[in-house]
């Protein structure tokens, strides 16, 4: 009989750590990064690694978490690291994850389970590397994560919109101008809901907020721990593109959620769980309004009453409208509409 | 390093297949343990992955294949496999290598050794499947090793060298193997196909030694080097692609050694440049038309050679000088176009003109382009390209023009 099944790597077993006291001390992502003061991408590299521990291989694509963190001589990576071009995290979670099962399979390298995280910004992620992650996504023999820090620009080339800007944003390609308030009026793709809708081999997708640290690294640690290939969206305030005073990056974190513009879940083989204040919206607990967000940081400066309300209205839909809230953008045909379309 | 062989009898234990130049690649990919290929369709390369997968199904060889979304991420698959210690395998034509490209340019500074087929096509649109070398030649200037060849035993037996070769330490430089769409890639031939004891005499295993990207070797790579660092990095791809000439050299003495096949001069192939006065330049399958041709007109006492190029990077300068140079002319036989470049000739008869300048005795040379997008070269246009050259040879003076053959007008 021919061999139908595939063979796949174990993984490692990480335990979900019970609280902050029992997170461990080492560090695998150190000093000798040159990230803005306030950067919560850079906080998001240190969990990530700090969750996976040291038998892990970290590849990062184009991008400030490339650019700002990997001066030659001065690597604060203790893990193995390796850059990828900037649509190529997918790929290279891809590549590499192929490289080690291959080598142990075959006996050429020591058979052991290895973690695998590429990590992308927004833009690398999500608008020019999306069709290699969505590949990847479905490579359900190779165990990595890919893991997307989402500043909500192209940050490292000077804050340019991307697919995941919020909508009206100000950013070097989108100023407002005399003409024109807004230039940017598309909305923010749904990436962590469409990766999980759309690949349904892929066992577990996650969003996380660097705001909550334990339940992010809990999410890297069972991503990694599940197997086959998993996606993680990390939303992170960016003081410099979103422009906000530095200190204020974990309070905005908590906004995002509060507000209800950016949910806390996870899917693990097809059901969906809330986490945190986003589990308490969809329990009942009313959402911030968004412009308690939106307002303290300068890219929505030039917003109008009608920006706001604009916003406001978008998100409720999210919550209201949305089959699964905030996850899934599906609607039923309500009943009486499906009795008269089959007459 | 040099790979300790012992003098082996002619090839009695091979055995002897009919097949194409891409089958050809694919049982030196067996033969070789390849690790892990990534595989995306297009025209006329794709065939070697047929026949990969072939013989992945069949279970003659064990390795990850995966068929990826587009060219970019294919050849990106195999970069990051490659450095955590994998034996890879990609390929691509026309388009598709030019889709892949921004993971072809970092290959070498990243020192990834990997082995790709270019199947040779024309960069539609206009649609065309047919053969043009530019695809292959835009990876000239960045570091990647570059070769042609001609027929099914050297699409085989340059797979081999290919790894034995780019996995040299001293090199450790990518390296394309480029083939002539559907003239060798389609084109089944008679091929000897060694037994695998005699390969792994001849191929070490691939050892990223302290490049490699393991837990249990935390480097990073790629770091941001900016001006501080990259002019030393290029400097470094630039000793390794001169360190290339002597493994090459070194590589094609024990493949002869070990195979008891395979060419003295590893560079390029010389066919009746004895005695001949006029030398005809070309790469790949073209050879085929111009040998018929010159069988033909030497029988009418004209004394015409070919030097068909294999390697194109690195280079063979001298060897070349020194074989061309003799002649009392040339003709370059482009199957490329460089619009817009010196003369307006094309990529081969420019890079010899550079290569002649310092010569002490530089023949007149004529520049032809010929056979775009697959059209057939004729012996016709051999006959009027020679009888071109022989006017130069009188004259004793080069052109400053390109002939096209066999276009209309
Ligand atoms: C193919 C390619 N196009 C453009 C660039 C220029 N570039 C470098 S970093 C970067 C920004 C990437 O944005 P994102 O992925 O969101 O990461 P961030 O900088 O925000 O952390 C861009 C566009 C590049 N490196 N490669
Ligand atoms: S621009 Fe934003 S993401 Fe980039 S280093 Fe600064 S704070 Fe971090
Ligand atoms: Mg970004």
């Amino acid at each position: 009989m021919a061999e139908t099944t595939t063979f796949t790597n174990a993984t490692q077993i990480l335990e979900p750590f019970r609280g902050v006291k029992k997170v461990t001390l080492e560090e695998y992502f150190t000093s000798g990064h040159r990230t803005c003061q306030g950067c919560e991408s850079a906080l998001v590299m240190k969990l990530m690694v700090k969750a996976s521990g040291p038998r892990t291989i970290v590849l990062g694509s184009t991008g400030c978490m490339y650019v700002a963190n990997t001066t030659y001589y001065t690597t604060p990576w203790v893990v193995p690291w390796m850059h990828t071009q900037l649509g190529s995290s997918g790929s290279a979670a891809l590549g590499t994850a192929a490289g080690l099962k291959a080598l142990m399979r075959k006996g050429k390298m020591k058979s052991e389970p290895i973690n695998v995280i590429a990590f992308c910004g927004d833009g690398g992620g999500a608008d020019m590397g999306l069709g290699a992650i969505s590949a990847t996504l479905t490579h359900k023999e190779y165990n990595s994560l890919i893991l997307l820090y989402d500043n909500e620009s192209y940050a490292n080339t000077d804050i340019q919109l991307s697919g995941m800007t919020p909508y009206g944003a100000h950013t070097t390609f989108s100023p407002p101008g005399r003409a024109k308030r807004i230039i940017h009026t598309r909305w923010k793709k749904n990436m962590a809901g469409m990766m999980a809708a759309g690949h349904p081999e892929c066992r577990y997708v996650a969003t996380v907020c660097a705001s909550y640290a334990v339940e992010m690294m809990n999410k890297v640690r069972r991503a990694l721990t599940i197997g086959g290939p998993t996606f993680i969206h990390s939303l992170d305030p960016c003081p410099k593109g979103w422009d906000y005073d530095p200190m204020l990056s974990h309070e905005l974190g908590e906004l995002a959620i509060e507000t209800g513009l950016f949910p806390l879940y996870e899917v693990e083989d097809g059901v969906v769980k809330y986490y945190g204040k986003t589990r308490a919206i969809v329990e009942g607990r009313a959402r911030k309004p968004v412009r308690e967000y939106l307002l303290k940081q300068g890219r929505f400066a030039h917003f109008t009453e009608e920006d706001l309300e604009y916003f406001q209205k978008k998100v409720d839909e999210t919550w209201e409208k949305w089959e699964i809230p905030a996850v899934i953008p599906f609607r039923r045909l309500d009943a009486t509409r499906a009795a008269l379309d089959t007459k | 390093m040099a790979v300790a062989t012992k003098a082996t009898p002619a090839a009695t234990d091979d055995k002897e297949l009919l097949i194409s130049g891409s089958e050809a690649v694919a049982e030196a990919l067996v033969l070789a343990d390849l690790d892990v290929v990534t595989a995306y369709p297009i025209r006329p390369y794709d065939t070697v992955m047929q026949a990969i997968a072939k013989k992945i199904a069949n279970g003659e060889l064990v390795a990850e294949y995966i068929v990826a979304e587009g060219e970019h991420s294919q050849f990106e698959i195999v970069k990051h496999a490659s450095t955590v210690g994998a034996r890879v395998f990609c390929g691509s034509s026309g388009v598709g290598w030019m889709y892949a490209m921004e993971c072809l340019v970092v290959t070498p500074p990243l020192r990834v050794p990997m082995v790709a087929l270019v199947g040779n096509r024309a960069l539609d649109d206009p649609g065309a499947f047919g053969v043009e070398h530019n695809d292959a030649l835009v990876v000239r200037d960045v570091g990647w090793l570059l070769c042609w060849i001609d027929t099914s035993q050297e699409a085989l037996d340059t797979t081999l060298i290919a790894y034995r070769v780019a996995e040299d330490r001293r090199v450790f430089l990518p390296l394309a193997i480029s083939a002539d769409g559907a003239f060798l890639t389609h084109s089944q031939a008679l091929t000897m196909v060694p037994p695998k004891e005699k390969v792994d005499r001849f191929l070490p295993r691939y050892d990223r030694g302290d490049l490699l990207l393991h837990p249990d070797n935390p480097i990073t790579v790629a770091p941001q080097a900016n001006e501080d660092w990259v002019i030393e990095i290029r400097r470094q791809n630039n000793e390794a692609m001169k360190r290339a000439y002597t493994v090459i050299e070194e590589a094609y003495a024990d493949f002869r050694r070990v195979f008891g096949r395979g060419p003295e001069n590893p560079w390029f192939e010389e066919y009746m440049t004895d005695d001949a006065e006029i030398i005809l330049v070309g790469m790949g399958t073209i050879s085929l038309p111009i040998k018929v041709a010159i069988r033909e007109m030497r029988a009418k006492g004209k004394k015409v050679g070919l030097v068909r190029l294999r390697w194109f990077r690195p280079f063979p300068t001298d060897r070349l000088v020194a074989a061309l140079s003799k002649a009392r002319a040339l003709g370059i036989i482009d199957r490329d176009y460089s619009f817009g470049s010196p003369f307006g000739s094309g990529v081969v008869a420019n890079e010899i003109r550079a290569a002649l300048y310092n010569a002490e005795r530089r023949p007149p040379l004529l520049s032809f382009i010929c056979g775009l997008g697959g059209r057939e070269v004729t012996l016709e246009d051999v006959y009027k390209a020679t009888d071109m050259c022989y006017g130069a040879a009188k004259s004793g003076k080069s052109d400053a023009t390109t002939h096209w053959l066999g276009v209309r007008e």
